[in-house]
């Protein structure tokens, strides 16, 4: 027993050793900034002012109709993009996993371009593309008569969002075609065989047999997609700034303007406490709700 | 193999390649934007290719910007937080595989809940360090806070699981040194996850637009993207420039992908893995 406490001794003070660079770093600059922000959201924190405000904050969040509004924003931007991207991925994943290496590869890289080109060049191209007069969207729905005047796509309250999230899905798939490509190519093929012999039709041997294997793919990329689309900010910042009339505001932008716009720090940092909380549950459930029958 | 084309074949592939072509146009649109002029890029009808390719684009962005001062940037932003991560990831991913010692399972644990957490959600606690640490406004605030990344660390911890134990037994044995024994034994088989950790970093950062817009304000320190950002906001409707700009700081990047592209899928796919 004496011995092996000490081999364990030895043991940890290595491993922290080796742990060290990256334990430093994540305490600086993860740890304590988390410590910070829920600290100073009880604060009432701007260029001039540190007070004591207990939870006014947050009761100020839950009454700020700009809030509620880019809280509704964000949700509509998740409930759109997350089934759509998992629903699009599976089914080009599926269209090319058999194909050639060659094929696969190239399929991998077109639906990867967009998130390779980056968020900012992506969206000044769509910018002009959306451009109400020297857009390319306006010219070729027109000439397709499916519409009768320009539309004003970042202009108009009824479109902007959409038209953010868009751009968001062409950005979003990359990763999860890349991972079912992947799991669809691991799903034991003498399984599928058999099925089909025994007289399964195509959409048994999917729901069946490929579905259940797919389960842990899909719910890591429900989780990544859901925190991307959390996320989504440089589209906004560079498209409508929020706007018109803070119709594609989002609590990421609205934490971004609040807290370097206007400077008001402890009102942001409730913000990103409340958006901290409601990734950590929604990751949560979504573990709880779809892994509930995965079996590793 | 059964080479049976279906109707339901035949639509699947005439809508790949709708999408194929949906998904590379922006990237074609840009491409082919930067040779337009001024007034040829807002023409309507549009001009598919470019009629009267031009460089005046670029040589506004390198001459009147310091745009090449802003790819060096990116550049070093890039390079430096990929090295900075992978040596420490692999380091920190290596020892919770392959030892046993006290705090292991909560430390895991640790690292696992923050890789849920987005970066930008404690942004302003974060900026008041840089601030503290008096390094904002250089390259290193976008660097720093990069580097204890817990995907990198959990990818590594994936790879590690793969080296087998009775050759770290019996380096052991033979009277290696611990650190020894990480460089010439371990490192070797984690190779491949270093290099998907290494290009996923170097993608990762380079399109790091809001970690860049909050830590980055001069002009000189700009990134290739804050660049291209800042020059939409100033002259918006100058869509040959911007164009350009995007171009040069896709390029790259894309340049890199396409190179490391089987490296790249693994890190993914591996990171992904349950552990």
């Amino acid at each position: 027993m004496k011995t092996s406490h000490k081999l364990m001794m030895r043991e940890t003070i290595v491993s922290y050793t080796f742990l060290a660079p990256v334990l430093i770093f994540f305490a600086v600059f993860v740890l304590t900034p988390m410590v910070m922000g829920l600290v100073t959201s009880f604060f009432n924190y701007t260029m001039t002012d540190f007070t004591f405000v207990g939870i006014d904050n947050y009761i100020r969040m839950f009454n700020d109709e700009v809030f509620i509004k880019s809280l509704i924003n964000t949700i509509i931007i998740v409930v759109a993009s997350v089934p759509i991207t998992v629903i699009f991925s599976l089914f080009v994943a599926s269209q090319t996993y058999e194909k050639s290496a060659f094929t696969r590869s190239f399929f991998r890289c077109v639906f990867f371009l967009p998130v390779v080109t980056g968020s900012v060049a992506v969206t000044v191209v769509w910018k002009w593309i959306y451009d109400p007069l020297s857009g390319i969207m306006n010219y070729v729905l027109k000439s397709g008569n499916l519409i009768e005047q320009n539309i004003s796509w970042l202009g108009d309250k009824r479109y902007a969002l959409l038209a953010i999230i868009i751009i968001l899905l062409t950005t979003s798939v990359g990763q999860p075609i890349i991972l079912y490509i992947a799991s669809l190519g691991n799903i034991d093929k003498s399984l599928m065989e058999a099925a089909r012999v025994d007289g399964a039709n195509e959409f048994q041997v999917f729901w069946k047999i490929k579905w259940p294997s797919l389960l842990p793919t899909t719910l890591y990329i429900v989780v990544i997609t859901t925190i991307n689309s959390f996320q989504c900010f440089a589209l906004i910042q560079l498209l409508t700034s929020g706007g018109p009339n803070y119709s594609t505001s989002t609590i990421m932008y609205y934490l971004y303007e609040k807290a370097f716009k206007l400077s008001e720090y402890g009102y942001a940092n409730t913000m990103g406490v409340f958006l901290a909380v409601l990734i950590g549950i929604i990751s949560f459930a979504q573990f709880k709700f779809l892994g509930s029958d995965v079996e590793y | 193999m059964k080479k049976k084309t279906t109707p339901f074949g035949v639509l699947t592939i005439i809508l790949l390649s709708i999408l194929t072509i949906l998904f590379v146009f922006p990237f074609y649109w840009i491409m082919t934007g930067a040779f337009k002029s001024q007034p040829d890029a807002i023409k309507i009808p549009p001009q598919w290719w470019p009629q009267a390719p031009t460089l005046e684009n670029f040589e506004k962005l390198l001459i009147q910007n310091p745009a090449a001062q802003w790819l060096f940037n990116s550049v070093f932003i890039s390079v430096v937080t990929m090295l900075l991560v992978c040596i420490t990831s692999s380091l920190a991913g290596y020892v919770l595989a392959k030892k046993r010692f006290y705090g292991q399972k909560l430390l895991f644990s640790i690292f696992i809940a923050a890789m849920a957490l987005p970066k930008q959600v404690v942004i302003v606690p974060l900026v008041r360090i840089i601030n503290f640490m008096g390094i904002h406004d250089t390259l290193w605030a976008v660097i720093l806070p990069l580097i204890g990344w817990p995907f990198g660390v959990f990818l590594m911890k994936q790879f590690s699981e793969n080296i087998p134990g009775e050759l770290l037994e019996s380096a052991k044995i033979d009277g290696c040194g611990e650190l020894r024994t990480f460089v010439s034994i371990a490192f070797p088989i984690i190779k491949p996850g270093f290099a998907a950790l290494a290009i996923f970093t170097f993608i990762n950062t380079w399109n790091d637009y809001f970690m860049q817009l909050v830590m980055l304000s001069s002009r000189s320190k700009l990134t290739v993207s804050l660049g291209v950002a800042t020059l939409q906001a100033e002259m918006a409707t100058n869509y040959g420039l911007i164009m350009a700009g995007a171009a040069l700081s896709a390029i790259p990047i894309v340049a890199v992908f396409t190179i490391f592209q089987k490296s790249f899928t693994q890190g993914i796919t591996m990171g992904a893995v349950k552990g």
